[in-house]
């Protein structure tokens, strides 16, 4: 590209958005429609996600200590435990205490008053990093010198991971198709809009225009529309999260869906928003001009 | 300089459009291609822009071989001609200056090389005064005037003009053929198709008769006698 075109091809671009106003604002609201889908269902699936982790981080496992071990001997095994590299946190419980959560336990608490502290275990409950890692990790802790047993239920944590992959999958196949669902569309409307400039092409084509100095208006247009939109969606998002959040905290059957606040996914969205905007705007444009360039 | 050698063009339907077509126009030549409807001038013209290839054949265009071009070498070789519709096909939002300085940004010039040589060419087509005229404002012959000066702003080694009176009443076509006269005077090829007999043999030019897809006649004897042969 030769440097005294850059200030024409800027200007040609930036001026296109103004001349075909209703083209633009129609690209730039269908862009911002689609985004807004794509991101709230993204949003929706983030939260349950991070709900589903919550959940698995209280599936513990329990490490039952030889009854033989006195306290002391107990707690030290804990720096074992803690040695390995799965293991998130080892709490220590006391024979004693695991009597008394046991009868707290229980409906008929003086049943139990003559229970003694030696028929429990001390025990370590153990939280995981990664729960997909668990039977792996008990296998590990039941090699420490002094662990009598490991008791953990795969199945729930199995169960989680299926539901993890189910909405991991589920989500990139709806964002996929979203996706080339907004860009179809801004292909289309942006076509429509270079249909309209149809006959300037051919007469640059005519003239002796190379296809990239054709082409280089239409993607500083695309830019522009597709970033845009990624500004007006980001807004609007962060608007109807945060309306969406009130709404959920105001229905006391919700409370289980505690959802993230908007601050902690912000850089998350608008780098997503800028990414998706960018793309769609620059290759949709690209992907409709390609027909006009055939002169 | 162009030169069809031995050309045929045999469309995908089958339809036959040019059948062994030989010429050779030299440069600083005025030639006129006549031919009626379906007889093969605008498929000359379109391989000549490099629209179409030829089936088979040479063609040669201001150095350039055609059969041959690669496609990113075709913008180079439009900038060496200057071409004239019959539709005038200037764009409608941009001014006079506008519509002619545009051919020149497309190739690149400089502001300052654009500011000196739009008016100049404005000047000898005659519209320096309607410079910021949009194209709707003007009359017929004048957009075709905008439309030379378009086809003239970068200097082309040859103008190509397609029927350029046909949209035209015959006092502004003889203005508009006058004009390419002395366009040609100033040292462009310049080759002008068209049907207009009356205009062609106002003017002693070379005149290429084509039919069926092939060169019928070529000589300095005007319309009449490609429409006696």
């Amino acid at each position: 590209m030769k440097k005294n075109n850059i200030g024409y091809l800027l200007r040609e671009g930036i001026r296109s958005v103004f001349l075909h106003g209703f083209m633009s604002f129609a690209a730039i609201w269908v862009t911002v429609a689609c985004l807004l889908i794509m991101g709230t269902f993204s949003l929706v699936l983030y939260n349950l996600n991070e709900i589903i982790l919550e959940l698995e981080k209280d599936n513990q496992v329990l490490v039952y200590i030889d009854e033989t071990y006195s306290e002391a001997e107990a707690k030290s095994v804990g720096s074992q435990i803690n040695m390995i590299a799965n293991v998130h946190n080892a709490q220590f419980v006391s024979r004693q205490e695991a009597l008394s959560a046991f009868v707290d336990e229980q409906q008929d608490e003086a049943l139990f008053e003559g229970l003694e502290a030696s028929t429990f275990r001390d025990r370590f409950v153990v939280s995981m990093e990664d729960n997909a890692l668990m039977k792996q990790t008990c296998e590990d802790m039941k090699k420490i010198e002094g662990v009598a047993d490991v008791e953990a239920h795969y199945e729930i944590s199995e169960g989680f991971q299926m539901i993890q992959q189910i909405l991991n999958i589920a989500s990139m196949i709806i964002i996929a198709v979203l996706f080339v669902v907004s860009m179809l569309i801004i292909s289309n409307t942006v076509k429509l809009a270079m249909y309209d400039r149809k006959e300037e092409i051919s007469i640059m084509k005519m003239v002796g225009a190379t296809n990239s100095f054709i082409r280089w208006p239409f993607v500083v247009e695309g830019f522009i529309l597709g970033f845009t939109a990624a500004v007006l969606a980001f807004f609007l998002q962060w608007g109807l999260y945060n309306l969406l959040q009130m709404q959920i905290a105001s229905i006391d059957t919700l409370n289980l869906f505690n959802m993230l606040p908007f601050v902690e996914v912000i850089e998350l969205v608008a780098v997503c928003y800028g990414a998706v905007g960018f793309f769609v705007g620059i290759f949709g444009s690209l992907l409709s001009i390609r027909k006009f360039l055939k002169v | 300089m162009i030169e069809f050698r031995n050309v045929y063009k045999v469309y995908e339907t089958g339809t036959r459009a040019l059948n062994g077509v030989s010429l050779k126009i030299e440069d600083g030549e005025f030639v006129f291609l006549v031919g009626p409807s379906g007889s093969g001038k605008s498929t000359i013209i379109k391989i000549l822009t490099a629209e179409l290839q030829p089936t088979s054949g040479s063609v040669f265009v201001n150095g350039f071989t055609l059969e041959k071009i690669r496609r990113s070498a075709i913008p180079y070789m439009r900038r060496t001609l200057g071409i004239i519709f019959q539709d005038f096909r200037l764009i409608d939002n941009k001014s006079v200056y506008e519509n002619v300085a545009f051919a020149m940004c497309v190739i690149g010039a400089s502001e300052k090389e654009i500011k000196k040589r739009v008016p100049y060419v404005l000047e000898l087509v005659g519209l320096e005064n309607k410079s910021r005229r949009l194209p709707h404002e003007l009359s017929g012959g004048e957009q075709q005037r905008v439309a030379i000066a378009r086809a003239l702003v970068n200097n082309p080694n040859m103008i190509i003009a397609d029927e350029p009176t046909g949209n035209l009443d015959p006092a502004r076509s003889l203005e508009i053929m006058m004009l390419l006269e002395q366009i040609n005077a100033l040292g462009t090829t310049v080759m002008v198709v068209t049907h207009e007999n009356q205009l062609v043999d106002r003017f002693t030019k070379r005149v290429i008769a084509i039919d069926n897809g092939e060169v019928i006649s070529d000589g300095m004897d005007g319309y009449f006698a490609y429409e006696e042969e």
